[in-house]
């Protein structure tokens, strides 16, 4: 579904040129969950905005569903991008439309008519839970529900990827548990495949078939998540794995929600 | 006091009125031009265009660095060439419309910037043209601090058209000049500037209102 190939980025600043991503390979299938970890300013997210072309890399190609994204510019792009939903840390709702017009919007964006439109946005919002607050305006959300209605949004046109840069990173444990599982059921209802960016081991292992670990800038490992966690080679993972079980050792209340 | 009192200040604020309206919307819409554009053209905004953002930015400062009372003077054969005259409120407009532009653009500018960089990206991520993400993103979400903005702009304005009619430009102002400077007449003078606050007091409680009124729709109280 995804491939990327030798893709390389770095970023001009007054201190000369800074290298994020150093020749990034991925290949992630159709219909998986797909988990990128690694640690404050490994790359992460630079990296996954490569792959909707918010950021265009310096040299390489990434193709999505067959399309070499990174030759499009303009229209082209515009539409390549409605295949590939995102949703973020921060949420990014409009502050100034409601949850009806926030999810509403990238229908609009599409062309859909009226009567689609709000077909399509009641059958979403029904998916993610949210069918009584289609009228509200999202400062009355709560953080989790903030994300339901990101997540709604990005899934409104039926796209074949979604990206998640650490979007349960703004949540509770509880929550998160719960954004978790409505991602893993609408992997499994939609079949759409998830590329998912954390810094925390419980969410791969909670959803992630492959994952792989990016380390200043390089992917330094990567596999089914199984392996990372039972064997994990690169120094990055091995301390995820550490922080993990000690808290895990810890068995806070917490912790034993997620755990389940 | 004498009795012309009443209605040498109602003709006054009468053409008080009329300046302010109109430079308000010439301004305005000057301004948001250039607001707009100074916040998409620039490296990284939603329509890249740096060396227009550089060109627009210098004018823009250069005008500003114009004191006002000398614009006006550098844009009477401006005035006679659109309206005919380089006196009078109607002339006054065009001094104050393009007087006043590049400060709203300015304005404006600075309230579009507010909007954060992580909901347009949204918009982006989703397929949408730059066009829809300033008219559906940018400028909705930025409407509370616009209009905060723009209330700034419009007093400002209101005090420019009182410095305008210290050179011909009638309205408030110039009755000040005119009767309470060179005539002694303090009861003239003390008029003007009392309605010039009412103006300037309502100006500020509509606008007050009015972004508040937007946030509360949203349920955001400051
Ligand atoms: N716009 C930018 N300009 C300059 N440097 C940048 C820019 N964006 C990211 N970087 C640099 O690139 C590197 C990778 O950043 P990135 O945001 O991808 O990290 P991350 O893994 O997502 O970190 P975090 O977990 O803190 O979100 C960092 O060193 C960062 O300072
Ligand atoms: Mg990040």
């Amino acid at each position: 579904m995804i491939a990327v190939k030798h893709l390389n980025k770095s970023y001009a600043t007054r201190a000369g040129q800074v290298s994020a991503l150093q020749d990034i390979n991925l290949h992630i299938e159709k219909g998986e969950i797909f988990g990128i970890i690694g640690a404050s300013g490994a790359g992460k997210s630079t990296l996954i905005r490569c792959l909707n072309l918010l950021e265009r890399p310096d040299t390489g190609s990434v193709e999505v569903g067959g399309v070499a994204i990174t030759d499009l510019k303009g229209k082209q792009l515009r539409l390549a991008r409605r295949r590939i939903g995102m949703i973020f840390q921060q949420f990014n709702l409009l502050e100034a439309k409601t949850v009806y017009g926030n999810v509403a919007f990238p229908l609009r964006v599409a062309g859909f008519s009226k009567p689609e439109t709000k077909r399509r946005v009641a059958e979403i919002l029904e998916l993610v839970g949210l069918s009584d607050k289609a009228d509200v305006y999202p400062s009355q959300l709560s953080g989790g529900q903030k994300q339901r209605v990101g997540i709604a949004r990005a899934l409104a046109v039926e796209p074949a990827v979604l990206l998640s840069d650490e979007a349960t990173s703004a949540l509770d444990p509880q929550t998160t548990h719960s954004i978790l599982e409505l991602l893993q059921d609408i992997n499994r209802k939609l079949q759409i495949t998830i590329v998912l960016i954390t810094h925390e081991m419980d969410v791969l292992r909670h959803i992630c078939d492959n994952a792989a670990v990016i380390e200043g800038g390089r992917i330094v490992e990567s596999g089914p998540v199984e392996q990372l966690f039972y064997r994990p080679e690169s120094e990055t993972a091995k301390q995820f794995v550490n922080i993990f079980n000690y808290y895990k050792d810890g068995n806070t209340q917490e912790k034993a929600v997620i755990m389940r | 006091m004498k009795e012309d009192m009443v209605e040498l200040l109602w003709t006054g604020l009468q053409q008080t009125l009329y300046m302010v309206a109109w430079s308000s919307v010439f301004a305005l819409l000057l301004g948001s031009l250039l607001g707009v554009t100074l916040v998409v053209t620039e490296k990284g905004g939603v329509l890249p265009a740096p060396r227009v953002n550089g060109l627009l930015s210098t004018a823009i400062n250069g005008v500003r660095s114009i004191p006002f009372i000398i614009l006006i003077v550098l844009l009477l054969p401006l005035s006679r060439l659109i309206v005919g005259t380089s006196l009078g409120p109607t002339a006054a407009i065009v001094s104050l419309s393009i007087g006043a532009a590049p400060f709203l653009g300015r304005i404006i500018e600075s309230s579009l910037r507010e909007v954060e960089p992580g909901k347009i990206e949204a918009a982006k991520s989703v397929g949408a043209h730059p066009f829809t993400i300033i008219a559906q993103v940018i400028i909705p979400e930025a409407l509370p601090a616009l209009v905060r903005g723009m209330t700034i702009a419009v007093i400002s304005i209101t005090e420019f058209t009182a410095v305008a009619g210290a050179i011909g430009a009638g309205g408030l102002g110039s009755l000040a000049i005119r009767f309470g400077y060179q005539r002694f007449r303090t009861d003239i003078l003390i008029g003007t500037v009392l309605l010039i606050i009412l103006i300037v007091q309502i100006l500020q409680w509509t606008g007050d209102y009015v972004s508040r009124a937007i946030d509360r729709k949203r349920c955001k109280s400051e």
